[in-house]
């Protein structure tokens, strides 16, 4: 498509094809006529048709959904996961703050501290899910790719506050050693072949 | 009276009983499973072989649901209108011939309770009872959706019980009995179904049974997108199932009605065919019949949209009245000429 269709703006007069609808009649006999005519063309007839294929077709689209589930899309923001890093296993947060910072409905709350290593642990990491608007901010924010969304719909449990400790969100150690660390592709990842479009900033004007 | 006459006719009332309230729930099991199937669907599947143990959790979840009469309604009249319809729909079936006579242990069975001479009127008139259900319970629950599906119900149901009687009136004036089983024997006496000799009021009596039973494109008393659930909107637990169990009841009557009339009922119920009685394959054939007929509600369900109710009066009063009208008319001079 070119530019220049969109920039057309006498809608009408290009292809559209409008609906024939016959004039309603007014008339007693010509709404006798009408009815009559109706009737005997059997339209009603035509439509049980149609629904009695459908039932010997037998071409059911029910998905049964315990059983079967519909993928989703990688950028399907559910409940959050941290994530790990691949070599090391140190989670991957730095604790920075910004996804605490970000986040409009106010609803996650970290704590940190410098450890013996003088390295910024975070000690305390948490979603209150019923404030939570998976509006992806954080995962968009977050510069180390720790904090995600990941694909995790089904959050019926006891307690909302199960899916988002931190240890529910971490990846457990033993499944990132089993390469079972799925890694994000979707809100705020990076876009692949991102290298090799970053180019110098121009500064020379 | 004999006390065999007695307790035979009180195990047949039972039977019936039982028989069509079962059927009643078996009914929403076919209904939903149908429907889903014609809408691409899959149906309730889960619990039970095919899904099929969904009537007893059904029958569960209503009788052990809170029953709610809301503080506005009238209480005694909220209550009773629940059992108008039930009872309304079984009485009917004392008159209806379920099933061609056969031999038990040497004993015949009728299975019809009564042979009224007045059959057919009686079961008309008795199903015509079961109008009081949307009326008492539209007007005494105390909301306005109630009342106006009370109130649509009340002119529908009375405007399509002109068209039922004046569509019925032409077979009955070449039968000359109204005893269903005498129009059954006159259907196999001239060797055809009436359905040949009247077809228009087979055409009518059809459309109309729509309208009693408030099937699908007549369903304006239980409109969901319009008036909520019409007259049972605030009906909950089992006085919602005594309601449900008494339409499906009134749709076997319906389907029974049309099949015996119109569709040769079941036949020649005594003859003999290669030395094994006919009636009984006669009384299967009703009952497919009839089977056919409660399929074809679905499938009418499953395609055709409602209309407005001025749609319907207009449908009822200027297009069904007076065809049924000159159907008599036309049906009177061909038997004058055939004199």
């Amino acid at each position: 498509m070119n530019i220049e269709e969109f920039e057309n703006r006498n809608v009408g007069t290009q292809n559209y094809v409008p609906v024939e609808i016959p004039e309603y009649p007014t008339k007693n006999l010509s709404i006798f006529k009408q009815v009559v005519l109706r009737a005997i063309k059997g339209e009603l007839f035509k439509g049980l048709m149609i629904t009695l294929k459908e039932l010997i077709r037998f071409d059911i689209h029910t998905v049964q959904y315990p059983m079967e589930k519909l993928p989703i899309g990688p950028r399907y923001r559910a409940v959050h996961k941290l994530l790990r890093l691949w070599e090391s296993g140190y989670e991957r947060c730095i604790g920075c703050g910004l996804c605490e910072k970000i986040c409009i409905s106010d609803c996650i709350r970290m704590d940190t501290k410098i450890d013996e290593k003088s390295r910024k642990e975070v000690t305390e990491y948490s979603i209150n899910l019923g404030r939570c608007i998976f509006c992806g901010y954080c995962a968009e924010v977050c510069p180390e790719l720790a904090i995600v969304h990941g694909p995790r719909y089904e959050t019926a449990g006891e307690q909302r506050a199960h899916f988002v400790l931190k240890d529910d969100m971490l990846t457990p150690m033993d499944v990132l050693v089993a390469n079972g660390q799925e890694e994000y592709p979707g809100f705020g990842a990076l876009i692949p072949g991102t290298d090799s479009d970053v180019v110098k900033t121009p500064l020379a004007y | 009276m004999e006390t065999s006459i007695i307790i035979e006719t009180l195990i047949k009332m039972v039977v019936v009983v039982l028989i069509f309230s079962a059927l009643a729930g078996f009914g929403t099991y076919f209904e939903r499973r149908l429907l889903g199937f014609f809408h691409r669907r899959l149906g309730p599947n889960m619990v039970g072989p095919f899904g099929l143990l969904q009537i007893i959790a059904d029958g569960i979840k209503l009788f052990t649901k809170e029953d709610i009469i809301p503080a506005n309604a009238v209480k005694g009249i909220f209550v009773f209108a629940t059992l108008v319809i039930p009872v309304a729909a079984f009485v009917a079936f004392t008159a209806i011939p379920l099933y061609p006579q056969f031999t038990v242990f040497g004993y015949t069975v009728h299975p019809i309770i009564i042979d009224v001479n007045v059959g057919l009127l009686f079961v008309m008139g008795v199903m015509a009872v079961g109008m009081y259900t949307p009326l008492l319970a539209g007007m005494s629950s105390g909301n306005k959706w109630s009342l106006i599906g009370a109130a649509r119900g009340v002119i529908q149901l009375l405007s399509f019980e002109v068209i039922t009687g004046l569509s019925i009136l032409a077979p009955l004036m070449m039968v000359g009995s109204l005893s269903l089983i005498d129009i059954n024997q006159y259907q196999v006496d001239s060797g055809m179904w009436l359905i040949v000799q009247q077809p228009v009021a087979f055409i009518l009596f059809t459309i109309a049974g729509f309208a009693e039973v408030n099937r699908t494109p007549f369903d304006l008393t239980e409109n969901e997108s319009e008036i909520i659930a019409g007259y049972h909107t605030e009906y909950s637990g089992m006085k919602y199932g005594l309601m449900a169990i008494g339409e499906y009841a009134s749709m076997f009557i319906v389907a029974f009605l049309v099949s015996i009339i119109f569709l040769g009922g079941y036949g020649d119920a005594s003859a003999i065919v290669n030395g094994e009685q006919n009636g009984a394959w006669g009384g299967v054939f009703l009952l497919l019949k009839v089977a056919f007929f409660f399929f074809f509600f679905i499938w009418t369900r499953a395609t055709w949209p409602h209309i407005r109710p001025d749609q319907l009066m207009w449908l009822c009063w200027k297009v069904l009245m007076p065809l049924a009208v000159l159907n008599i008319v036309i049906t009177g001079f061909v038997m004058m000429l055939n004199q």
